[in-house]
């Protein structure tokens, strides 16, 4: 325990930004304050670094190279699926499939899992809370097989109805699609309890894990998801990177989608036989920069400690709920007990475009609109909200300049 | 009639009072404060142009003398002082003329963000409507 305390007083919020070389520039004269970090976060030195070394010095196809340089470079790719593997507590390497992001992995699961196993009548529970990504996929579905979709509701606060949840299991339930966090508002879903609850009455579970990662410790053997997805982007590694991780005898099961190189054991030209997990799932030459880069940007977390990014986005965010508590008309949107590093937010009398066009004359990221969540807006009867979303190196400081930024703007509108 | 080049000018003068942004934002919100309402009737589905950002309403009539005339909304004060903006370039000329003006105005005022097609305010498919409504009465014209 008293290691532990020592521990957090050591995470030092200067030491951190100064690994982020773009936390220096200047946007419209002004110095940056990046609360746009649901959206993406910025990458640490060392994240830009593994890409520019892997080009430099080693960029080879992977796998079935015999030279130096292919061996080098299946190495740092395999390595980087090992560190995955590890971050999130997966029982096998071969579970984390290399995607290009959540939106990519959530489509792999309706692609191989949902067209093979899911057929007209089956019921999908998906929360209110859900970003497009994982209501859209399930759509398209619906459109092909007649799949019955049905909508886990939220109390006023954000958080999910789960009393709603347990009676809405009854309906021949196959699939719940949740997220662990919810990108708009930023309330943490019960996933432990929602996969558990699933699992009693033969469900799987989908859970998209893109805003859970970068704030909060995941094992996915403790929640025993079926599916868990999430982005490079969101945790600190580069666009265009995800994963997908499955519990080993569901990715067995699951036919292959797409086809091509690398995914196969033999080919003839009337017909293939398909490789082995996670090869199967991973057709064509794959983004090796950016699984490489994600393992480093894995690396990055791991040297500041997860639960150490947890506390220090959490006191930033009671922060920032005290400080605005006084600004009249300001409304929150999740309001639940357990949240983090979100805060969804509309003023009265003001519009969220001109609330965020004004504070980017000073400086400050904010994102405004519906989050990819239109549903989840149209729930609450707004065009959208303003999102001011942490990262690990943001500071109390920066918390100050977005207060008084926002109350010079609404100066200026009301 | 003021052409389109001293309407331009005119504008450009007005902003060139400005030293700060904040001036030029308080500026913009006053006009669009100032914006005549456009029609209840007017403010429907059929005239709603959706942006992810913030919703503009449009409604192009022909006026006097076969002139087009604009009138516009939008749920955000900093789009509807930009409309304001766009409707004293546009509005209440020969048809011919919105569909052929320039409107690199916006470029020379620092505003071109709003503008652009990734910000998703509406503005843009506005811009193209009003020049397409010029066109189509250009034509009728003829």
């Amino acid at each position: 325990m008293r290691e532990n305390t020592m521990e957090i007083s050591a995470f030092d919020v200067r030491a951190v930004r100064a690994q982020f070389p773009i936390l220096q520039r200047k946007v419209n004269g002004q110095n940056l304050v990046y609360l746009d970090n649901a959206a993406t976060v910025q990458k640490p030195q060392m994240v830009i670094d593994a890409l520019t070394h892997y080009y430099s010095h080693y960029n080879a196809n992977i796998h079935r190279g015999v030279h130096s340089l292919a061996q080098e470079a299946t190495q740092a790719y395999e390595e980087a699926r090992i560190k995955i593997q590890e971050h999130i507590c997966a029982a096998h390497s071969h579970e984390i499939i290399f995607t290009m992001g959540t939106t990519d992995a959530i489509n792999l699961v309706m692609q191989t899992w949902g067209r093979s196993q899911l057929s007209f009548g089956d019921t999908v529970l998906i929360s209110a809370l859900e970003h497009h990504s994982n209501l859209v996929p399930w759509h398209l579905l619906k459109e092909e097989k007649g799949i019955n979709i049905e909508i886990i509701p939220i109390h006023p606060d954000g958080s999910l109805d789960m009393e709603a949840y347990a009676d809405l299991l009854k309906k021949n339930v196959k699939l719940v699609c949740v997220n662990h966090v919810s990108n708009a508002l930023g309330s943490i879903n019960p996933i432990k309890e929602m996969v558990h609850m699933a699992h009693e009455v033969g469900a799987i579970c989908m859970i998209d894990g893109a805003q859970a990662l970068p704030h909060s410790k995941v094992d996915v053997q403790d929640l025993d998801a079926d599916f868990y997805a999430f982005s490079g982007h969101k945790v600190y590694g580069p666009t265009g990177i995800g994963v997908l991780y499955g519990k080993e005898k569901l990715l067995n099961e699951m036919p292959p989608w797409r086809g091509g190189g690398e995914m196969i054991a033999a080919v003839e030209y009337q017909s293939s036989t398909y490789n082995t997990l996670p090869h199967k799932f991973e057709a064509g030459t794959p983004n090796i920069a950016g699984g490489i880069a994600l393992g480093s940007a894995i690396d990055f977390v791991r040297s500041i400690g997860v639960e150490h990014i947890e506390e220090h986005e959490a006191q930033l965010l009671e922060s920032l709920t005290q400080k605005t508590a006084h600004i009249d008309g300001l409304k929150i949107y999740g309001t639940a007990e357990k949240k983090a590093g979100v805060f969804s937010f509309l003023v009265d009398g003001t519009h969220p475009y001109d609330v965020g066009t004004l504070l980017d004359q000073m400086g400050v990221a904010v994102r405004t609109g519906h989050h990819c969540a239109e549903p989840l807006m149209n729930h609450f009867g707004i065009p959208g909200t303003i999102r001011a979303s942490f990262g690990c190196y943001n500071t109390n400081e920066e918390v100050d300049v977005f207060v008084h930024s926002l109350e010079r703007a609404l100066k200026m509108l009301r | 009639m003021e052409s389109l080049a001293e309407r331009k000018a005119e504008i450009l003068d007005e902003f060139m009072m400005f030293d700060d942004w904040m001036q030029k934002y308080e500026h913009i919100i006053e006009l669009g404060k100032e914006l005549p309402l456009i029609e209840e009737q007017f403010k429907t589905e059929d005239h709603l142009i959706k942006g992810c950002q913030s919703r503009v309403w449009l409604h192009a009539s022909e006026g006097d003398q076969g002139k087009v005339h604009f009138t516009a909304d939008s749920d955000a004060i900093i789009t509807k002082g930009l409309i304001a903006l766009m409707i004293r370039y546009l509005g209440d000329l020969p048809a011919k003329d919105v569909a052929s003006a320039e409107m690199d105005f916006i470029q020379e005022i620092g505003l071109q963000d709003h503008l652009s097609p990734t910000r998703s305010n509406g503005l843009v498919s506005m811009v193209k409507q009003m020049k397409l409504y010029g066109m189509a009465l250009a034509a009728k014209q003829l």
